[in-house]
């Protein structure tokens, strides 16, 4: 099956080499209200601000709603766009004010109470949201969302109170400087009263209060979305809308892509890259998007967690020859990891280059060293486990593991443990069953550096699935979180950064690049540091 | 014969009963699905706990399957984790590869019979040579190559058609998915067709048409060619049901949104309710499309009775 795919590959690259030349635009008519079509995926969850937790569905949301801050395309600084003004005092208690004139596209107003039943909406434990968590830091959460399975006491978060029509309060169980900006994450969106009222019906048609409306939605298939002419806010759609397409396979999507079939793909499929120059120039785009890849360690296996492992574990990191393996497995369209974060945070925000230092860079000699002062690799070797079944994990991982056997001159030190399915992979991870490192994907919820640091190495945080512990960690991350101002909070989340690296929680790999091919109809295409298409700013020609 | 459709239907329910356990135990021992919900993280255990509660699989495994099977037969096949019902996501995905389906059958009988039977008349000539070296290379060739080259040749380079097939797939945009999931069975259809047509061309009851000087088509249709089917029919009705559930390759090619993607998609995201649900409906196809070839030797044959 695997050299099936290959010649696959090989076919279509040789194909669409040749058929570059004749490949065509799309027609050149129509003005700003004209519609393009772009590449999607099937959503997993149902499409609910607080139930979408992947990028598929997250464009969808990030089209027909907008929150109270909305994350700046370019930078990816949360700039208000609904609140009028975020008031605090103590980092605890919030004021919230919503701008006046906002309404959504059913004509219903947004006020403060469409915030408050959407966050309550998605607290609440009999709705099933897949991001509940996320309403976490606010008080009352463990009511309406007992987490250890006692029995729910509230259906509504008691540190949530509607004041008048255009302000409510928040109040936080913990100090939280960073709350006001994370609100840009979908998950806060504002909900309309039809939400609630006939919730089959807006299941299957969504009303936001978005720059597009739906049109119709064949689930599964197709959505229709249309620039809403009415639109109150700033940022109108520059195109008539998008006609949303499902693709099983993202080949396909970019063979229609070189047809004229499609004007928008926002996922190159790893094969075309080499084609890529060549079939579309400059209508092709790769930037940083807020994705890291690393591989973490399972700490509930002791063979990881004696003393001296550390070392092992630092000596791997050196072992991993990352510029090599971005150059000729991912062409660049990955960056080697320097720290632990992103760049799309910016130096202000938290990301530095060099933080990783030493221990990130190609030493094959010092890394053998480490690995034999730390007592060696657990019974000789290490297998690295990762699921199989999408992205390119396995070339990488067998690349990985490559390096390490050259740098350890062992050919059986090091080898890949693929798993058939991701569902079964995150299975074997929440039942704690690794025995040696595994794939550690991470993609932020939103550009803070807390958000790359907390949820994954904080103790018994939500994403820490090697269940790392360290109480300097910890409490670095509390005082950083506590900080009102944001130079020393970041400056206090380096420094847990830096326990991060003494330790080598987990090795980091590279930064993911979001990717993104057009046809000659569309200008003014950019992806936004979550690596999805700003959809309102492109013009159609 | 009455009496023989009604055995047979009665032999389909332990197959039935047999089959559905078969699937449902096999998409069982992947594992705990709901942990690939949540993306890259742990599924807070409370919601997970409900999740599991809401699609029953808080239950023990033969305790999940009654139920279902009961479910089954009120005509609830269940509900996909992206909260579709699995019925809605038949009742969108069947038609669209029943249409690909004929379009591909209607391709075997039409140019893997006429094939074959050109060929079988003409045993050893140069249009019988070129047609079997023709065969042979279709199915050697597996077919995703041929779909994807015949996708950027005619879609990309030429620009005959659309690469991909629209969400509606219509007919017109059915027919090069159509061709290339027929393929490889038109080549054998034409195989078959052609030993069985060379066969039968040395029969008595050939030579005895053509001695009493009937016209040479109606020799070759209602006597060699009415004879020579019965393993032509067999290989398509059991065809029926491979085409169907073997669309997957195909489907992905053209992006065609029928049953192949939705197995593939229930099959990753380990969603039992989707994948048991399509099977079941593959498996009542092929058990149908079988009794149908039955009775179809009866009619091409009269010298087969069924008491």
């Amino acid at each position: 099956m695997r050299g099936a795919t290959h010649a696959r590959w090989a076919v279509c690259a040789v194909a669409v080499a040749l058929a570059a030349t004749a490949c065509g635009g799309g027609s050149g008519s129509g003005g700003t209200g004209a519609v393009l079509s772009a590449s999607w995926g099937d959503p997993q969850n149902p499409l609910e601000p607080a139930n979408t937790n992947e990028v598929q569905g997250g464009k969808v949301l990030d089209m027909i709603f907008r929150g109270l801050k909305r994350y700046d395309p370019e930078t990816g600084e949360a700039k208000d766009m609904l609140a009028e003004r975020i008031e605090t005092s103590d980092s605890q208690n919030y004021t919230v004010t919503v701008k006046d004139g906002w309404t959504f596209s059913n004509g219903e107003k947004v006020t403060a109470r469409s915030f408050v039943d959407a966050w309550n909406y998605g607290a609440n434990l009999k709705n099933n949201q897949r991001n509940a968590y996320f309403f976490g830091y606010i008080e009352g959460y463990d009511e309406v969302h007992p987490e250890d399975g006692g029995e729910q006491r509230a259906d509504t978060l008691s540190g949530l109170k509607v004041v008048d029509e255009r302000t409510f309060t928040v109040r936080l169980s913990q100090k939280f400087s960073g709350f006001p900006d994370t609100l840009g994450y979908n998950a806060f969106a504002p909900l309309p009263r039809a939400f609630f009222d006939d919730h089959d019906a807006w299941v299957r048609k969504p009303v936001g209060n978005g720059p597009y409306l739906v049109d119709s939605y064949a689930r599964g298939s197709q959505m229709s979305l249309r620039t809403w002419a009415d639109y109150p806010g700033p940022d109108k759609a520059r195109n008539g809308g998008v006609d949303l397409k499902v693709y099983t396979d993202n080949n396909t999507a970019y063979t229609d892509l070189m047809a004229g079939n499609l004007d928008l793909v926002d996922d190159v499929p790893a094969a075309q890259l080499k084609n890529v120059g060549n079939d579309l120039g400059d209508r092709y785009l790769s930037t940083p998007a807020g994705i890291i890849q690393t591989l973490a360690f399972p700490y509930y296996d002791e063979n990881w967690n004696r003393p001296g492992m550390e070392k092992v574990r630092r000596g791997l990191s050196m072992a991993i020859d990352r510029k090599q393996i971005t150059d000729t497995i991912f062409r660049k369209t990955r960056t080697p990891a320097t720290d632990w974060t992103s760049p799309v945070l910016g130096e202000d925000g938290g990301f530095k280059a060099d933080l990783c230092g030493e221990a990130c860079a190609y030493r094959p000699e010092e890394a053998k060293r480490l690995i034999a002062e730390g007592g060696g690799l657990p019974g000789g070797r290490v297998t690295l486990t990762y699921n199989a079944d999408t992205g390119s994990h396995r070339e990488w991982v067998d690349a990985v593991c490559n390096s390490i056997n050259n740098a350890l001159d062992d050919e059986r030190a090091c080898t890949g443990n693929p798993v058939g399915t991701f569902a079964d992979f995150r299975n074997q991870i929440t039942r704690q069953r690794m025995t040696g490192p595994f794939r550690a994907g991470w993609q932020m919820d939103y550009p803070l550096i807390q958000n790359f640091l907390q949820p994954l190495y904080y103790t018994n945080a939500s994403s820490n699935d090697g269940k790392w512990s360290d109480k300097e960690f910890d409490d670095l991350v509390d005082r950083a979180n506590q900080e009102t101002d944001v130079t020393r909070a970041v400056g206090l989340f380096q420094q847990a950064e830096e326990v991060v690296r003494d330790r080598m929680a987990a090795i980091p790999l590279w930064y993911q690049n979001g990717s993104a091919g057009w046809s000659e109809r569309l200008s003014d295409v950019r992806l936004n540091p979550f690596s999805v298409p700003v959809y309102d700013q492109i013009k159609v020609s | 014969m009455g009496r023989y459709v009604v055995r047979r239907l009665l032999q389909m329910i332990p197959v039935f009963a047999g089959a559905t356990l078969l699937i449902f135990l096999m998409v069982n021992v992947m594992g705990d699905p709901i942990a690939g919900l949540c993306g890259e993280r742990r599924c807070d255990p409370a919601t997970a706990a409900r999740l599991r509660a809401e699609f029953g699989l808080d239950k023990p495994v033969w305790q999940q399957y009654l139920t279902y099977m009961g479910n089954v037969f009120t005509g609830d096949f269940g509900t996909a984790f992206n909260g579709q019902e699995v019925t809605e996501l038949m009742s969108t995905a069947f038609p669209v590869t029943l249409r690909l389906t004929l379009i591909a059958i209607l391709f075997e009988v039409v140019i893997g019979i006429t094939l074959g039977v050109v060929t079988g008349l003409r045993r050893g000539r140069p249009v019988d040579t070129g047609v079997l070296l023709f065969t042979l290379v279709v199915i050697s060739v597996p077919t995703f190559v041929t779909g994807l080259l015949l996708q950027l040749l005619l879609g990309v380079k030429w620009g005959w058609i659309r690469p991909s097939v629209s969400s509606e797939a219509p007919l017109d945009e059915l027919l090069l998915p159509g061709l290339v999931l027929a393929s490889v069975s038109l080549a054998y259809v034409t195989r078959l067709t052609r030993t069985s047509i060379a066969e039968n061309r040395r029969s008595d009851y050939v030579r005895t048409a053509v001695a009493k000087g009937l016209p040479r088509r109606r020799v070759v249709t209602r006597h060699l060619l009415r004879n020579s089917l019965i393993p032509v029919v067999t290989f398509i009705g059991a065809d029926v049901g491979f085409l169907m559930g073997g669309a997957i390759v195909t489907e992905r090619i053209f992006n065609i949104h029928g049953v192949g993607y939705q197995l593939y998609q229930g099959i990753l995201r380990q969603n039992t309710q989707t994948v048991v649900g399509f099977v079941t409906v593959l498996v009542l196809v092929f058990l149908v499309a079988n009794l149908v070839v039955d009775l179809l030797y009866a009619v091409l044959d009269p010298r087969i009775r069924y008491v």
